[in-house]
C-alpha cells in the first residue's frame, strides 16, 4: 500500500520534471543546442507570475496567461540576438553562453527580489485532493501531471501536424536543404526557443505553487530536467514524459526509505539508465 | 622572437622572485588573498587543459575539490595524518574518483558530457553529506591548531620571525604558488610534447587525428585523470587554508566551476597565458564592485557572453591578434619546403 502509495506521488512528480523538460527537448532536438539557462529561465518565469500577481490581484493560473507572451519574446529575443550567434559545429561558445547567461539570471533575480523565498498563492485549490479507493492524491500534483500530458502531447500535434512542426523536423535534420526551400533557421530556432520559454513558463506555475522558490534553485532544477530529455532519448517529447517519471519515481522511492536520499536516487537512477541504454530509452532513429 | 623570448623570461623569472619573496616583505592580508587568487589560477588552467585544449567542458570540476578537500580533511581528523600528507592523499583521491567517473562520462559526449560531469558532483556531494565521521551534511573543522602544526611551520617561523599563523599562511601560499608554476610548465611541456599535439589535433578535426593514429578515448582520459589530481590537490591546499568543510561549500559550482570558467573564458580558453590574464581580470573586477553585492557576478557573466560573441580566443588571443606576441607559443612551425638549395647549410628552423 504504501508502495503503491509513493510511486503515485512518484509519478505526479515526474509530471512536474517533464514540465520542466518538455521546452529544453524541443529546443535540443531542433538545435541541438543545450541551454544551461533553462532552469534560471524558469525561476525567472516564476518572479514574472509572482509580479503579476501581486501587482493585479490576479491568481497565478490568469496571471500565467500574461506572463506566457512576456516569455515568448524574451525567448525571440535571446535566440536572435544571442544563441543564433553562436550556434555552430563548436559546442563551447552555445554552452558557455548559457552559463553565463545563467548566472546573470541568477544574479540578477538575486539582487532585484533578495534571497527570501517566494511562493505563488492559487487559494484553496493547493490543499484539496482526490480519493482514488487506493490512494489519496492531491489536486495540484495531479494538475501538473495532467498539464505535462497535455504539454507533450500539443507539442507533438504541433511537431508532426503542422507546417511550423514541418519546418521544425527539416531544420533539425538538415539545416542547409531547409534554407533551400525557404525557410529561415534562425527565425525557426526563434520560435521553438519562444515556444520553449513558454513551457517553462507553465512549469514555473506549478514550481511557484506547490513549493517555495527563491533565485538559486534554477541549476537544481536544470539538472533534473536534462536527466529526463537524456533518459528519454534525444528529441522523442513522450521519452522525456517518461524520463521525468523515472527521475519522480526514483526521487520518491529514495525519499520514502530516507528523506536526504531524495536527490541522489534520481540521479543514481539517471546513471543506471545511462550505463545501460547510453542513448536513452527512445532515442530518435537517425541521430 | 629570440629577443621577445629572453625578455619575457626574464620578465616571468623577476615576477617569480617577487612572488616567492612575498611572504618576507608583505602583510598578511596580502599573502591570504594572493592565495585565493593562486586557487583560481590552478583550477583555471586545469580547466583549460580540459576544454580549451581536450574539448571536454566539464562542469563537475568542483567533484574533485570537493573530494581532494574531504579526502585531506579524513587524513587529519580520522588517520591523525600531517596535513601536507593529507594534501597529496587528496589529490590521489580525485584522481582516483575520476576513473569511474570517466568511465560513465565519457559514453556522452559535447554538451550531454558537461550535464553528465555536473550530475556526477552532485552525486558526490550527496554521498559525502551522508558521512556522518565528518559531520554529514553540516561538516566539520579541522582540530585547532592543525595548521600551526605542519611540518616546516617552525622553520618558516624562524627563517621569518613572524607567528606561527602567519608561518602557516606563508607554507600554503609557497605550495599553491609551487603547484600553479607546476601545472603551467606541465601543461607547456605536455601541449609541446608528442601527446599534446595529437590532443590539439583530436581538437581541431578528430576523424583526421584517428586517421595518423591518435587515440582520442586514451588521451582524453589521460587529461581528464591529471587535471582531477591538479585540481584535488587544489582544494585540499585550499581547504587547509578556509580549515572548515561542508558539502556545500567544497562541492560550490559557482566558486570551484563557475568562476573558473569565467577566468579561462575572459583571459583566453586554450591559451596558456589565459587563465593568468583571466584570473587578474577577476580579481579587478572582484576589487573595483566589491560594495556593490553581486553585481560583479552579473558583469562577469555578462563580460563572459561578450567574450563568446565578439572574441573567442579572449583577452589574450585579442592581444596576440593586435601584436603578434605570443609569449607560450604552442605552435609547430612546418618543415622549411627545399626545392632548390641543398638544406644541409640552412639553419633549422
Amino acid at each position: 500500500m504504501m508502495l503503491i502509495d509513493t510511486l503515485a506521488q512518484g509519478l505526479l512528480l515526474g509530471g512536474l520534471y517533464a514540465l520542466f523538460a518538455a521546452g529544453l527537448s524541443l529546443v535540443f532536438g531542433i538545435m541541438r543546442l543545450v541551454n544551461l539557462a533553462h532552469g534560471d529561465l524558469i525561476i525567472l518565469g516564476a518572479y514574472l507570475i509572482l509580479t503579476i500577481t501581486t501587482a493585479t490581484g490576479l491568481n497565478p493560473f490568469l496571471a500565467v496567461l500574461l506572463a506566457a507572451p512576456v516569455m515568448f519574446g524574451l525567448g525571440w529575443f535571446l535566440q536572435t540576438h544571442l544563441l543564433n550567434r553562436v550556434l555552430g559545429a563548436d559546442i563551447l561558445p552555445p554552452l558557455l553562453v548559457t552559463f553565463g547567461l545563467s548566472v546573470v539570471i541568477q544574479n540578477a533575480l538575486l539582487s532585484g527580489f533578495s534571497a527570501d523565498s517566494q511562493k505563488l498563492a492559487a487559494g484553496t485549490i493547493e490543499a484539496q485532493s482526490v480519493d482514488l479507493g487506493i490512494v489519496t492524491l492531491g489536486v495540484m500534483p495531479l494538475l501538473t501531471f495532467a498539464s505535462a500530458v497535455a504539454v507533450v502531447f500539443a507539442l507533438n500535434q504541433v511537431f508532426y501536424r503542422t507546417a511550423l512542426g514541418r519546418a521544425f523536423r527539416a531544420t533539425s535534420d538538415d539545416q542547409t536543404t531547409a534554407q533551400l526551400m525557404g525557410i529561415r533557421p534562425q527565425n525557426i530556432f526563434a520560435i521553438a526557443t519562444g515556444i520553449a520559454l513558454v513551457v517553462a513558463t507553465i512549469a514555473a506555475l506549478y514550481l511557484g505553487t506547490r513549493a517555495n522558490f527563491d533565485p538559486s534553485i534554477g541549476p537544481a532544477r536544470l539538472l533534473y530536467a536534462f536527466e529526463a530529455v537524456i533518459i528519454g532519448g534525444l528529441g522523442s517529447l513522450w521519452g522525456t514524459l517518461a524520463g521525468g517519471i523515472v527521475i519522480g519515481m526514483a526521487q520518491a522511492l529514495g525519499a520514502s526509505i530516507n528523506p536526504e536520499w531524495q536527490i541522489l536516487s534520481g540521479h543514481i537512477a539517471f546513471v543506471i539508465v545511462l550505463l545501460i541504454r547510453p542513448r536513452g530509452l527512445f532515442p530518435r532513429a537517425n541521430d | 622572437m629570440t629577443l621577445n623570448r629572453n625578455l619575457g623570461l626574464c620578465l616571468a623569472f623577476l615576477a617569480l622572485t617577487a612572488l616567492y619573496a612575498l611572504p618576507a616583505i608583505a602583510p598578511r592580508a596580502m599573502v591570504q588573498d594572493l592565495f585565493g587568487i593562486l586557487t583560481l589560477l590552478v583550477l583555471a588552467m586545469n580547466w583549460n587543459l580540459l576544454a580549451g585544449f581536450a574539448g571536454l567542458v566539464s562542469v563537475g570540476q568542483q567533484a574533485f575539490v570537493g573530494i581532494g578537500a574531504y579526502a585531506m580533511f579524513a587524513a587529519i581528523i580520522l588517520a591523525g595524518l600531517d596535513p601536507l600528507v593529507g594534501v597529496l592523499i587528496g589529490g590521489i583521491a580525485a584522481a582516483l574518483f575520476a576513473v569511474p567517473m570517466a568511465f560513465f562520462a565519457f559514453r556522452l559526449n559535447g554538451a550531454y558530457f558537461a550535464i553528465g560531469t555536473w550530475v556526477v558532483a552532485d552525486i558526490a556531494r550527496l554521498a559525502i553529506s551522508q558521512w556522518k565521521a565528518l559531520g554529514g551534511g553540516t561538516g566539520t573543522s579541522l582540530p585547532k591548531g592543525t595548521a600551526k602544526e605542519m611540518a616546516f611551520v617552525d622553520q618558516i617561523k624562524e627563517l621569518l620571525d613572524v607567528s606561527s599563523a602567519a608561518a602557516a599562511d606563508a607554507l600554503t601560499y609557497w605550495l599553491m604558488l609551487s603547484l600553479a608554476v607546476g601545472v603551467l610548465i606541465a601543461s607547456y611541456v605536455f601541449l609541446r610534447s608528442r601527446m599534446g599535439l595529437g590532443l590539439q589535433a583530436i581538437r581541431d578535426n578528430e576523424n583526421a587525428a584517428r586517421s595518423v593514429g591518435v587515440d582520442p578515448v586514451k588521451l582524453k582520459a589521460l587529461v581528464f585523470l591529471l587535471t582531477a589530481f591538479g585540481t584535488g590537490l587544489c582544494g585540499a591546499l585550499a581547504f587547509i587554508q578556509i580549515t572548515r568543510v561542508t558539502p556545500d561549500a567544497a562541492f560550490s559550482v559557482i566558486d570551484w566551476t563557475a568562476f573558473v570558467i569565467f577566468i579561462t573564458v575572459i583571459g583566453g580558453i586554450g591559451t596558456l597565458p589565459g587563465p593568468i590574464v583571466g584570473v587578474a581580470v577577476f580579481y579587478l573586477l572582484q576589487r573595483l564592485l566589491a560594495d556593490y553585492g553581486t553585481i560583479y557576478l552579473i558583469v562577469l557573466g555578462c563580460l563572459g557572453i561578450a567574450v563568446m560573441l565578439f572574441a573567442r580566443r579572449g583577452l589574450w588571443g585579442l592581444f596576440i591578434d593586435r601584436t603578434g606576441i605570443d609569449l607560450l607559443p604552442l605552435t609547430h612551425r612546418p618543415p622549411r619546403m627545399v626545392a632548390s638549395r641543398p638544406a644541409a647549410h640552412r639553419r633549422s628552423a
